[in-house]
């Protein structure tokens, strides 16, 4: 690794712990990661949505056109139709004309509302449908003799329809939820208690995972200052440790001025008492 | 015409587009594919709206010298450094006058934000001459330094170092941490929520509990419980899951219908 690289990793070990710092209080480094992320992510999307977006489906479509025919000479020229009501959304810079954007805006909900309906009828409906309905009950008790825990035997389908039907009733509020459709119902809430159960502690580990890619980020950084890898860096120099050093310093300081201002402000709050 | 006309619009467009999906012919798959590359083009323009709003609030920020203004400064320095570095690429392996370049620009900007925060004019007629200098500055340089260009209709922008190394060690260290920091306060939350007051939040707790065990080597019958974890994210909670994204798909297909209709009509806003 050379010494431009291991600056760059530095300053991802700097941000993180920025970040990290915010489980102390709202501070300054904090402040610095937050608003440089902001911005980077903002610019990062634009030249993403330029050159994956607006590139392959406007500017390849009109490049055979010439700008001074406006493109209209180009074997695609509806395509200069989009790009001339995306430049009218740009109306709304202009409190007297900003309902100019309604034209743009509505086409756009238009279509893809329109395009919306069908799909998600067949995604999230239809297929969920499908999925449950065809019930197998071969293997009941389990693949290979009995087996409780295999998802994929007949019982598991079993529970699932009947999980599945239970908590659809659950979310049915046109008939009151008493007698046996009110017990099936209950059935329905502990399916989905299980299921929010499952999800959170999902969640959890999710975040725990990333919270263990940050730490290994910061000690494989560690490692390279100190050149203690596994492969000894050919290109390593004193400079990875002055680096290093300056980082702990910064942290250091920092944490110091945190205690000397913790201890003057409580002091002060005394003397004022 | 203010109004009336992107209500029918959005009938037009929606009613369209919903009737072509069931249309087996290669033409209705080109109308949609065309109509689709809309939506994609119209809001990439509308991001410039999310842009100007972002560049306009840290603007505003500066120069009144409302808390914390400085911090703006570093906002737009990402912004406009991440849309420099994604629209230029070195065309060989030295750097010449880039990094001068970038850099000028960012001066250049900072001035620029001098000019309109400034309420001295003595002040103000100074940083607009140094604004202008940094102008022509980083003008020349793009236009004289051969070692890097621009490039605005290919992607090589995507692979220019310095936008990878922003994405590598600034971007993706921020954000991963800021969501690794909910591993700390959902500890706090689960608190609350894994209390066992009753049968359900025993459920839940249960429920959590197993599958957060799942890849825990040391508790006793360790395979047995990832067994159950597995089971259990693969049966009751796919029954759960499956109930709440047929309500979702419900939801949404009834909200489309609202909005294709003209009885929802939040998106037109006021006026």
């Amino acid at each position: 690794m050379d010494f431009t690289t291991f600056l760059w990793m530095t300053f991802g070990v700097f941000v993180t712990l920025a970040t990290f710092s915010f489980l102390y209080k709202d501070n300054p480094f904090y402040k610095f990661a937050e608003h440089l992320v902001v911005g980077v992510s903002a610019g990062y999307f634009v030249i993403i949505l330029w050159h994956n977006g607006l590139v392959p489906n406007l500017f390849q479509k009109l490049a055979d056109g010439d700008w001074y025919y406006l493109w209209l000479n180009s074997s695609e020229p509806w395509y200069i139709v989009p790009a001339i009501l995306g430049m009218l959304m740009w109306t709304r810079f202009s409190r007297e004309y900003a309902w100019v954007s309604r034209w743009p805006m509505a086409m756009y909900i238009g279509i893809s509302t329109g395009i919306a309906i069908p799909l998600t009828m067949s995604t999230y409906i239809n297929k969920q449908l499908y999925a449950t309905m065809t019930l197998s009950f071969d293997n009941f008790w389990g693949h290979g003799g009995f087996n409780l825990l295999d998802p994929y035997s007949g019982l598991s389908n079993l529970i699932i329809f009947v999980g599945v039907i239970s908590a659809l009733i659950y979310f049915f509020f046109s008939k009151a939820h008493e007698g046996w459709f009110g017990r099936v119902a209950d059935l329905g809430i502990w399916t989905l208690m299980i299921g929010f159960g499952a999800s959170f502690g999902y969640t959890v580990m999710a975040r725990i995972s990333l919270f263990v890619n940050r730490i290994q980020d910061v000690d494989d950084w560690g490692k390279v200052a100190w050149n203690s890898t596994v492969e000894p860096n050919p290109n390593y120099s004193n400079w990875f440790l002055v680096v290093f050093w300056g980082m702990v310093l910064i942290i250091v300081v920092y944490i110091i001025k945190e205690i000397v201002q913790h201890f003057s402000s409580k002091s002060k709050a005394q003397t004022q008492a | 015409m203010k109004r009336e006309l992107p209500f029918v619009l959005v009938f037009i467009f929606g009613m369209f587009m919903l009737l072509q999906y069931f249309v087996p012919h290669e033409k209705s798959e080109w109308v949609y594919e065309f109509f689709l590359a809309w939506t994609i083009i119209i809001g990439i323009f509308a991001l410039a709206l999310g842009i100007w709003s972002l560049f306009k609030v840290s603007v505003d920020k500066i120069k009144m010298h409302r808390p914390g203004w400085g911090y703006s400064y570093v906002t737009l320095a990402g912004l406009f450094v991440m849309i420099a570095f994604g629209f230029t690429k070195r065309n060989g392996d030295a750097w010449g006058l880039y990094h001068l370049w970038w850099i000028l620009g960012l001066l250049c900007l900072g001035a620029i934000m001098q000019v309109r925060a400034e309420t001295n004019t003595g002040r103000k007629k100074m940083y607009f001459v140094v604004s202008l200098v940094l102008l022509a500055a980083t003008v020349a340089i793009s236009i004289f330094d051969n070692t890097w260009s621009f490039h605005f209709y290919t992607s090589e922008g995507l692979e220019n170092t310095l936008f990878r190394n922003f994405f590598d060690y600034i971007m993706i260290p921020i954000l991963s941490t800021m969501f690794a920091l909910l591993a700390f306060f959902i500890a706090s939350a689960a608190y609350r929520a894994f209390r066992a007051r009753n049968l359900m939040a025993t459920l839940l707790l249960f429920a959590a509990l197993l599958v957060m065990s799942r890849f825990n080597p040391w508790i006793p019958g360790a395979e047995y419980v990832a067994k159950a974890s597995t089971w259990l994210m693969n049966v009751p909670n796919l029954a759960a899951q499956r109930a709440i994204v047929m309500g979702i798909g419900l939801g949404v297909i009834a909200t489309a219908l609202k909005v294709i209709l003209g009885i929802e009509r939040g998106y037109m806003g006021k006026g």
